[in-house]
């Protein structure tokens, strides 16, 4: 293995219950995480990515499969031995403890000496800005000042990898929003390695340098959030991660002969055949005039008006939907009637075909 | 209108206190009442038959710690009577330690069962309070008396030969106040620990603590509370406890309530008993803000 990876998962399963009720959390996974870098778990609720983070934390063991921390095995360690840190998503502050006894327990739980703790502590306040607040209870603060001590507490010993456990999502969106940015920010001041866990698509897009999706215990696609935007492997990511377009068709020579007659070009052709489904994101639909050469023929069925874009519904010629995203004009209504024949193209390289 | 506002305050105070003036003045009169007899006998002189004769005397206060030579008049201490305190504390004091020790994995277990389940097992924990103290009392006495089922039992199986000696003595009276008060130990535990969140057992694993770190440095100081409430609940009735050791410790091993009874039955020495029992009265509140202090350095919230 690469001298980058920080966490390396192999071929972990976990399973609850016993017998034919057992129920598997997590089904083979197995995912490299890269050393400093923002990592997120997205999936939807009961996908199995908490479990992955709560088996990295050491709080679960797996029941097969291996678990390495910069290349050295801690599958059995329990969660005091390993040298990684959880932001839990109810933060789990200990309520009769100072915001800097909290930040300081890590250290202490270690036996570092008192002058080194004090001046850790002092750095964690100054870095999520609550030096004010040190000497409060943490039952005094807001939800966002609580979220930061949590934040702090798990920094505080400068784990190799920081968990966080859907952090934001209990926190209001305009605060959710300027947690996701200092979010980032302390990530890139301390360079520790971060595996982010949620449910929220564009928390995961925003922040991360690689995505994991998963659904039904299994990693589905690992990429950068471009590629998992514009290259998702499969129907499920295509839908969980923005919106999609699906048509169906039939490789040939050249792209994908679509249900509706027309030929279109398509990536991902290589090494396919027959039958597949094409994912197009609908801001990738064009519309222009009926009757252009090259362009599928469409009759609008509907639009919406939704600020700085107009979603317009459009059916092919053989009935089949397709939704294009379209930046509203300043004035007017860019001339979109129901009924009226238009066609329309996909932008180059925007067709992707998907896997099964 | 402010003036208002508050006139109409004022009125729906002045009926508050109106209507719950009854209740009031029965309260203090039972509270205070009593307490106000038994302080003016610990001022008077015995009479010959029990009872107090109204002359005052500051004998009965004395009698606590001296007592009068008969032949010279003077005054020594009275040895018996500190013996007397002494175990009253030491036993109370074990008593509070032992219900702990066992009380808290017990209401730990409880708290940590599924929600449909600790209702049975909070009923189990109350089940020995259907039966009169003395009856329970009793019970136990059956259990470690000389021909009892823990010696039949080890004679029997050839464990020992002689029985065990636990009866009539110090241990004795222990075992039974334990087992006795141990539910006042259990349930307000419980109360603490089901307000526990658990999530801060990871929290704390996940920061380095050890299993004995996490129970010293995140549960016990959060369940404080409890552990203050089920030690009172059993300190201050294990130190005025009458029956348990009247019945479990002989004649012998009296604690301050019998030595109370003491004075005013067979004894006839009304004042001193009196007088014992104002002391009693006092120790209690003396342990109980030592203890209230103590647990609550540290702690501004707690």
């Amino acid at each position: 293995m690469s001298k980058d990876v920080a966490v390396e998962v192999r071929n972990a399963v976990k399973a609850f219950g016993q017998g034919d009720s057992a129920v598997r959390a997590l089904d083979d996974v197995s995912v490299d995480i890269r050393k400093g870098e923002f990592f997120t778990l997205l999936g939807p609720s009961g996908c199995g990515k908490t479990t992955l983070l709560r088996l990295i934390a050491g709080f679960e063991t797996p029941s097969s499969g291996q678990i390495l921390l910069d290349g050295k095995d801690i599958t059995r360690d329990p969660p005091n031995r390993r040298p990684v840190n959880t932001v839990f998503q109810s933060y789990a502050l200990f309520p009769h403890l100072t915001v800097a006894q909290n930040i300081g327990f890590g250290l202490e739980m270690q036996g570092r000496p008192k002058a080194e703790i004090a001046a850790v502590t002092a750095n964690m306040l100054a870095l999520v800005q609550l030096g004010p607040m040190a000497q409060r209870k943490t039952s005094q603060l807001s939800g966002g000042q609580q979220q930061r001590v949590a934040l702090a507490r798990a920094l505080a010993p400068r784990p190799k990898v920081l968990l966080l456990d859907e952090p934001l999502s209990a926190l209001d969106l305009k605060l959710r929003k300027e947690m996701q940015i200092e979010l980032k920010r302390l990530q890139l001041e301390t360079g520790i390695t971060f595996i982010f866990v949620t449910h929220d698509q564009e928390e995961a897009l925003t922040m991360s340098d690689r995505i994991g999706v998963m659904s039904a215990g299994r990693i589905r696609q690992i990429g950068t959030p471009r590629d998992i935007y514009t290259r998702p492997v499969n129907r499920f990511v295509a839908s969980f991660i923005g919106e999609s377009n699906f048509l169906s068709g039939a490789v040939e020579t050249g792209g994908v002969r679509l249900s509706c007659g027309d030929l279109v070009e398509a990536a991902g052709t290589e090494g396919r055949s027959g039958k597949v489904t094409l994912a197009v994101r609908p801001e990738q639909v064009r519309l222009t005039r009926a009757g252009e050469p090259g362009a599928l023929p469409a009759t609008i069925t509907d639009w919406v008006y939704f600020g700085t874009d107009t979603h317009c519904h459009l059916a092919l010629s053989d009935g089949t939907e397709v939704v294009a995203r379209l930046q509203s004009p300043a004035t007017g209504d860019a001339g979109l009637e129901k009924g009226k024949a238009v066609a329309l193209r996909f932008a180059p390289g925007a067709a992707q075909v998907l896997g099964d | 209108m402010p003036s208002n506002e508050n006139r109409q305050r004022a009125a729906s105070a002045r009926t508050g206190w109106a209507l719950s003036a009854p209740a009031l003045l029965l309260l203090g009169f039972a509270a205070s009442g009593p307490l106000l007899i038994v302080l003016v006998y610990s001022f008077l002189t015995p009479g010959d038959y029990g009872n107090v004769v109204w002359k005052f005397s500051l004998d009965g206060w004395r009698g606590i710690l001296f007592t009068r030579d008969i032949f010279d008049g003077t005054l020594h201490l009275a040895d018996a009577n500190l013996t007397i305190f002494w175990r009253s504390v030491k036993l109370s004091l074990l008593t509070t330690a032992i219900t702990f020790a066992v009380g808290f994995p017990t209401a730990w277990f409880i708290a940590t069962r599924p929600a449909k389940s600790r209702a049975l097992w909070l009923f189990l924990i109350t089940i020995p309070f259907w039966t009169n103290l003395l009856i329970r009392t009793v019970a136990i006495n059956e259990v470690i008396r000389n021909e009892g089922i823990i010696n039949t039992l080890l004679i029997w199986t050839g464990l020992i030969t002689e029985p065990l000696r636990i009866i009539y003595t110090d241990t004795a009276v222990l075992i039974g106040m334990a087992y006795v008060y141990l539910p006042l130990m259990v349930l307000p535990l419980f109360a603490a620990i089901d307000r526990f969140d658990m999530k801060l057992l990871e929290a704390g694993y996940d920061l380095y603590a050890s299993r004995w770190q996490v129970l010293r440095r995140v549960i016990l100081p959060i369940v404080k509370p409890g552990i203050v409430a089920g030690s009172i609940l059993v300190f201050v009735p294990s130190l005025g406890a009458y029956v348990t050791p009247r019945v479990l410790g002989g004649g012998k091993n009296m604690m301050i309530g019998n030595f109370i009874e003491l004075q005013f039955g067979a004894g006839r020495n009304w004042p001193l008993g009196a007088a014992l029992s104002m002391t009693l009265l006092i120790i209690v509140t003396v342990a109980l803000l030592f203890y209230v202090r103590a647990a609550n350095r540290g702690s501004p919230h707690g």
